[in-house]
């Protein structure tokens, strides 16, 4: 399935590596980020609510 | 509706309101669109493309590396955009959204400088030949780091959005004004010319289509990426404003 | 305006105003490149251009913090930010005493300092016409990011990140001048732009800088 990339497999194989990494680490860390920050505003809301 | 994004009347403007309700509804299609455009687009290129004269195998590597250059590029005009909106309108969601988008510039600057560099080794013989283009890079790569360490050295809020606004637009000017000199600084100078990047532009049909849908796939991550962050972003705010109240009792 | 340009020009100059500081820094960074690159001769003049402009460029650095980092601390930049005249004004005049302490002097200083580096002799003229005519983008664009990062603790390492980008227009068409000068070719289009650069920031960064510092001192 692989395609024959020759003597350019290097290059091309860590090409896409590198760049998939990249993209999933910025995707990752936005969504933590993300549902850490919903998590502490559904906290302080909460508080509001009981505290009222 | 869960009350997470709560439509609570002490959100401090409707701005955020009906940006949060909005960005809610069309994100899953965005997640899907973009999943479904870097697959295809990526696959395709990776998988069902010919080799090419000159590039061998290489010539694949176009399909991550323009459409990141051309997300780098687009992520700051998008800034730019975002900045004079809330310089000018005071809207915070566009300052929010300024801030949102530029890790994701930075990312995609980054790709476009390390698959210029790995596909440069074996066309130039060299990871790095300052060329005119990657060079430009390089300084945009910079300008996007210190527009984020402004963002995180100001504590103010409202003072940082619009000293990042400044900065957004001083340094656009100087970015077009590197570029015309960097290309001064580097003309003649680098041989490898004939092989030069310039050449992947003129891409033959087989070729295309795959590139227009790995393109397709990057901008659409792209605006996912900013709407959810600035989804993340406006949240940050409502929280301080929050703790900030509770503190005074 | 004049007598703030004086009263700054005193204020740099006094003790502790760090005044000889940028040249000590430029003469240090010039006699370090030899030890790093070696001595030999050919070498040495092939980067000479370069040098002087990246080490007249980091001594400008050096003294950035300070345009407004005592005004700041003591209220009178609110004053002055009060005061009938323009803040760009006063901007306009801080970047003007910072390069009469700072810019002039190294680019006074750099044919000296070319002998050390073997600068080609044909070089030395475009060598001090280029910092004269650069220096001055340096100061202004400098002021720039002091009051971007005016009244921030420790914001001088922020301060090169966000200034050290926006110099390299300035430095590419300065060192070009002096090599293209150096080796005899045509220096017209640097040596223009980088007059165009210097007139361009004058004219409009004060704009930019007194919005930054208004900013700031909300």
């Amino acid at each position: 399935m692989m395609p024959d990339l020759g003597k350019y497999a290097f290059a091309v194989l860590s090409s896409y590596g590198i760049s998939l990494l990249l993209i999933a680490a910025i995707v990752v860390l936005s969504l933590w980020r993300g549902a850490r920050v919903r998590r502490q505003l559904e906290e302080v809301e909460a508080r509001r609510k009981d505290h009222g | 509706m869960s009350h997470r994004f709560s439509l609570n009347a002490l959100w401090e403007f409707a701005n955020p309101q009906k940006f949060m309700r909005t960005s809610q509804a069309v994100l899953p299609f965005f997640w899907g669109a973009t999943a479904l455009c870097l697959a295809v687009g990526l696959g395709w290129g990776f998988f069902f493309t010919p080799e090419a004269e000159n590039f061998g195998s290489t010539v694949k590597i176009i399909y991550i590396h323009v459409p990141a250059a051309m997300m780098a590029i687009n992520a700051w005009a998008m800034m730019l955009v975002t900045s004079l909106i809330w310089l000018i309108r005071r809207h915070h969601v566009s300052a929010l959204a300024a801030r949102a988008a530029a890790p994701i510039g930075l990312t995609m600057t980054l790709i476009a400088l390390v698959t210029g560099a790995i596909w440069g080794e074996p066309m130039w013989g060299t990871y790095w030949a300052w060329d005119p283009r990657l060079t430009s890079f390089l300084i945009l790569f910079l300008f996007y780091l210190g527009y984020i360490a402004l963002w995180e050295a100001i504590e103010n809020p409202d003072a940082a959005a619009d000293l990042t606004s400044v900065l957004c637009i001083v340094g656009s000017v100087f970015a077009l004004l590197s570029r015309y000199a960097v290309n001064f600084w580097n003309q003649g100078l680098h041989q490898g010319a004939s092989l030069s990047m310039d050449r992947a532009d003129h891409v033959a049909n087989v070729y295309y289509i795959p590139l227009l849908v790995s393109i397709a796939g990057f901008v659409l991550l792209f605006v996912a990426l900013v709407l959810f962050r600035t989804q993340t972003e406006i949240r940050v705010r409502r929280i301080k404003a929050l703790v900030a109240r509770e503190r005074m009792g | 305006m004049i007598a703030l340009f004086r009263r700054d020009l005193a204020l740099a100059i006094r003790a502790g105003g760090g005044f000889g500081l940028g040249l000590a820094f430029f003469l240090i960074v010039v006699v370090l490149v030899p030890f790093g690159v070696g001595p030999e001769s050919a070498i040495l003049s092939a980067i000479a251009p370069g040098i002087l402009w990246v080490g007249a460029l980091l001594a400008c650095l050096l003294s950035l913090d300070r345009i407004f980092a005592l005004d700041f601390e003591d209220g009178s930049l609110d004053l002055l930010a009060t005061a009938p005249i323009p803040l760009e004004g006063v901007v306009a005049m801080k970047a003007a005493a910072h390069w009469v302490t700072t810019g002039l002097p190294l680019t006074l200083a750099a044919p000296g300092l070319g002998l050390l580096l073997n600068l080609q002799a044909t070089g030395y003229g475009w060598l001090v016409l280029s910092l004269a005519l650069g220096t001055p983008a340096l100061s202004m664009i400098g002021t720039f990011g002091a009051a971007l990062t005016v009244g921030l603790k420790r914001g001088g390492l922020l301060l090169s990140l966000l200034v050290l980008p926006l110099y390299v227009p300035t430095l590419i068409f300065g060192a070009e001048t002096v090599s293209r000068g150096a080796d005899g070719m045509a220096t017209a289009t640097p040596l223009l732009m980088l007059a165009g650069i210097t007139l361009a920031t004058a004219a409009l960064l004060p704009f930019a800088a007194a919005a930054a510092i208004r900013i700031n001192l909300r």
